[in-house]
Formats: C-alpha cells, structure tokens, sequence
C-alpha cells in the first residue's frame, strides 16, 4: 500500500486543484484576519466556512479523482498488487494530500498574525475536526463512487448526500424539536448531533465556545455531555466510524468489481 | 500456458462469454478475433482478474488464479487504450511499476531507445500525443521480461516505423517461448505474427486452430476472407 501511496500523494499534489484549495484556505484567513481584529470573530467566521467547504470539497474531488483514476486502476491491477491495498492505497493518496493542504491553508494566517498563542485551542480544535471530516467525506464520496460506475449519477448523488448532511439534516433537526416540543429531547439531540458528522464538529467548535450558553438549557445539556471526557472520546468515536465504515464497505465493493 | 475450463461471465442480464475452455500455450501467438462486443477484451481481463469470472477455472502455470495476485508478476498487459496518471511522467509510471513487480527491469533501456522515447521521458502523461502514450504502454507492458504477454490491439495508433519494431519484438519474444496472446482487427498483422487463432462470437469459441488450418477449411487464401465467412458475412 505504501507504495501507490507514495505515488498518489506525489499524482495529487502537483493537481492544480489542492494548490487553489490550500491557497483558498489561506486567502480566507487572511482576509478574515485582516478585516476583523478580534480573533475570536474571525474564528467562527472560518468554522462556518470549514464546515462547509471541507465536506463538498473532499466529496468532489474523492469522486472526480475515483472516477478519473479507472484507467490507472485497470492499469495497477494488471501488476502484482492485491486490490485492497491499491485501494486504500488512493484513498490516503488524496485524503492526505487535502488534508495537509488544508493545515497550511488555515494555520499560515494565524501564524502571520501571530495570533496562535490568543487560540491555540481553537486552533487545534479547527484543525482536528477539518481534518477529520476530510477523511469523513473523502470515504463516503469512495463509497458512492464504488457503488454507482455512472460519473454524472455519482456526482449527482454525492451533491445530495452534501445537502443531506449540511443543510437537509439540521432541517430534520427542527422538524423533531418543533414536533415534539412537549417531550424532553436533550438525550434524542445529543444522539442526533453526534450522528451526523457536521453537526459534530459544529457542537464541538461551539462548546469549545462557549456559545453553548446561549443555547438555554439544551446548550447547557450539550456542554456537560460534549464538555466531558466521555462526550469527547464518543464523538471521536463516531468520527471515526464514519471513516472506517464506508472504507470498508467500499473496498468490499471494490474486491469484487469488474474492470 | 494458461487452461481456462467451463468460463462464464455475466454483467447483469448480458452472458458475455459462455462456456469457454481454451488451452494457450507457450512459445506461441494466439491471437483473438471477433466482432466488436465479442469478449475478447473480457477474456484477456478475466485471466488478467481485472474481470471476476461468473463460473469456472483459469490456470496460469497449473496455479488457479481465484484470489491470488502474484502470478501477475509473469504478465505483461497492454490496454487497448494506454491511460496512465495525468501527473506523474513517464519515467516515474515506469519506477512505479518497477516497484511492484518482483522481476527486474531488463529491457527498458533498450524499448526507449528504439522507440525514441529518451525526450519524453520526464514528460508529464497527458502532455504525450496518443502515438507516444502507446509506446509508453508498450515499454511498460515488455520492459520487465514476463513469460506471458495480453497485448489488445497493440499497434493501433502506432507510426510504422515503430509498428514494425514493435512486430520485431514480438517476433523475438516469441522464438524466447513466451505465450503471447493479442487482439487485432488488422488481418495482415495477425497473419504475420500469429500461429493460433481464436475465433469469438458472441461470448462463444466458434473456432480454435492454426492459421493454414482456417483457411484450408475454409477454402480461401485471405485470412480476411476466412474471418468474414466465419462472422456469417463475407461471400456466400
């Protein structure tokens, strides 16, 4: 595996398409940093962007670049390499090279402006999470990708899953809250919350926050449970959930595949 | 050698190649013809295990290739149309490959220099014409001496000069005994190179013998003809 990784990450890094993602990272910061002093605006500012960006992004280009590989895929397993290897290989060969394209992106601003010692939690934490839900979405967009061989379907369907996620979700989300508004719901949110891998990162830059009080008592539900240890490592736990099963299933998918 | 007993695919409700049994031998050109949508290229794919059989057994050296990858290490496979990633160049597509395969590079030197390849070597692939990206894929496919060659349709879009070099390769393999299995819609070309011949219709063997036996037992002396009369078509 260690091999097509190597080659991957070299073939994904010179695509033109990281360059402007990284840079795009960076002018964001930037430009936030510049227009606002206070570090803390700017942050969420940038958080509302990341969790935007980072899942559409990661989806795209996992798709695009699965679906351009084919040819390179027939041509690999032509030689001797088992095909669970040479697909994760691809999978770490443009996860990685997002996700390293991400951290320069967003640490160089802060480290320009010198504001790392104002927000090193924060920082870690927008990195943590950006890097995580890029390994997330560039799975499920594997997943997808393996399953439907049709490149406009694919993509189709991947836009969806996007609008499921950021936006359909949260809607589904009122729907329950505003429905049920007599029963207590704070154990069902939570569960909703940590479900979806956005909404996860979102509650998770919020608590860190410390928005989380304007939330009324639900706010104050999710910062005991997301505040403490055990909220933390079950959200990571999820996290990572989201990556190994649609890793999974799709090199299953992909053992089995005619070329 | 490859034994291939009791073959079937299908993709869905298509029963692309049906019940093929087929011994390849070595030190030979077979060559396989057909129509377009015959399975030819299936067939190569299946022994490659690009393409998961539905039914039935292939050897490759008396070892069933079900679930195993490294008898690939014997093959050399040119695709009918040579797409390699758009980044990387061709000198690294070539240590890549090296990388993965266990036999060593002997013959690279010698292919780049015929083909006159040494200027795009650090190229970028999509940079190369078509003609270029196909003598890429034939460095790549013969470089690493493999006892077992799949070549579809090798030579189209490839200048004479070079597909008659390319022919002189094959040629020369051969009398090293190789087995050497290829696809062609060029009678000529298969008329020069091949001993066997393979005839596929619609996912069924029809024929299976030497040239000299096609066309006596057609009664004809063009191979093309021969070809067209076992398609159904051709004079009646």
């Amino acid at each position: 595996m260690l091999k097509v990784l190597r080659y991957e990450i070299h073939n994904t890094i010179r695509s033109k398409w990281v360059v402007l993602y990284t840079f795009f990272f960076f002018l964001l910061g930037y430009t936030l940093f510049s227009l606002s002093g206070d570090v803390n605006k700017a942050y969420i500012s940038l958080m509302n962007i990341v969790l935007i960006v980072i899942p559409l992004v990661s989806l795209i280009f996992g798709a695009i670049y699965l679906y351009n590989s084919r040819e390179f895929i027939e041509m690999m397993l032509a030689q001797p390499i088992d095909r669970k290897s040479l697909f994760t290989g691809i999978y770490f060969g443009t996860s990685i090279p997002l996700a390293s394209g991400y951290l320069i992106g967003i640490v160089t601003p802060f480290l320009i402006f010198g504001k790392v010692k104002e927000q090193t939690e924060g920082l870690i934490y927008l990195v943590l999470i950006g890097i995580a839900l890029t390994f997330v979405f560039s799975a499920i967009s594997f997943l997808i990708t393996v399953l439907q061989d049709d490149k406009a379907k694919g993509l189709g369907l991947i836009i969806l899953i996007w609008l499921l996620f950021s936006v359909i979700y949260d809607g589904i989300i009122l729907f329950v809250v505003y429905y049920f508004e007599q029963y207590p719901l704070e154990k069902v949110m939570i569960a909703l919350s940590v479900i979806n891998p956005i909404d996860l990162g979102r509650i998770l830059f919020l608590i860190k926050f410390n928005i989380s009080a304007l939330m009324g008592y639900t706010g104050a539900v999710f910062q005991k449970f997301f505040g403490s240890y055990l909220g933390v490592l079950i959200s990571a736990v999820c996290i990572f959930m989201w990556i190994i099963f649609p890793l999974f299933f799709s090199t299953k998918i992909f053992q089995k595949k005619d070329f | 050698m490859i034994e291939i007993t009791n073959l079937n695919k299908r993709f869905g409700e298509s029963h692309v190649l049906k019940n093929i049994n087929l011994s390849i031998e070595a030190g030979k050109v077979t060559a396989i013809v057909g129509p377009n949508g015959s399975g030819k290229t299936t067939l190569i794919k299946s022994v490659l295990g690009l393409v998961k059989q539905t039914v039935g057994e292939i050897l490759v050296d008396g070892e069933n290739i079900n679930g195993i990858f490294n008898y690939r290490n014997k093959i050399g496979y040119m695709p009918q149309t040579a797409k390699y990633p758009d980044n990387l160049t061709t000198s690294e597509i070539l240590s890549l490959v090296k990388d993965l395969r266990e036999n060593r590079d002997s013959n690279s030197k010698e292919l780049i220099e015929s083909f006159n390849l040494k200027g795009e070597l650090e190229k970028p692939f999509k940079n190369l014409s078509g003609g270029t990206k196909q003598k890429v894929s034939v460095l790549i496919s013969f470089a690493f001496d493999p006892q077992i060659y799949f070549l579809d349709e090798p030579t189209a879009g490839l200048d004479p000069i070079s597909s008659s070099y390319f022919k002189d390769l094959v040629a020369r393999e051969k009398e090293n005994k190789k087995t050497i299995v290829l696809t062609s819609h060029i009678m000529g070309e298969i008329q020069e190179l091949a001993d066997e011949i393979v005839f596929l219709l619609e996912g069924e063997i029809k024929f299976k013998g030497t040239i000299s036996s096609l066309l006596e037992h057609k009664k004809e002396t063009k191979l093309e003809r021969a070809i067209a009369e076992l398609m159904g078509g051709g004079k009646h």
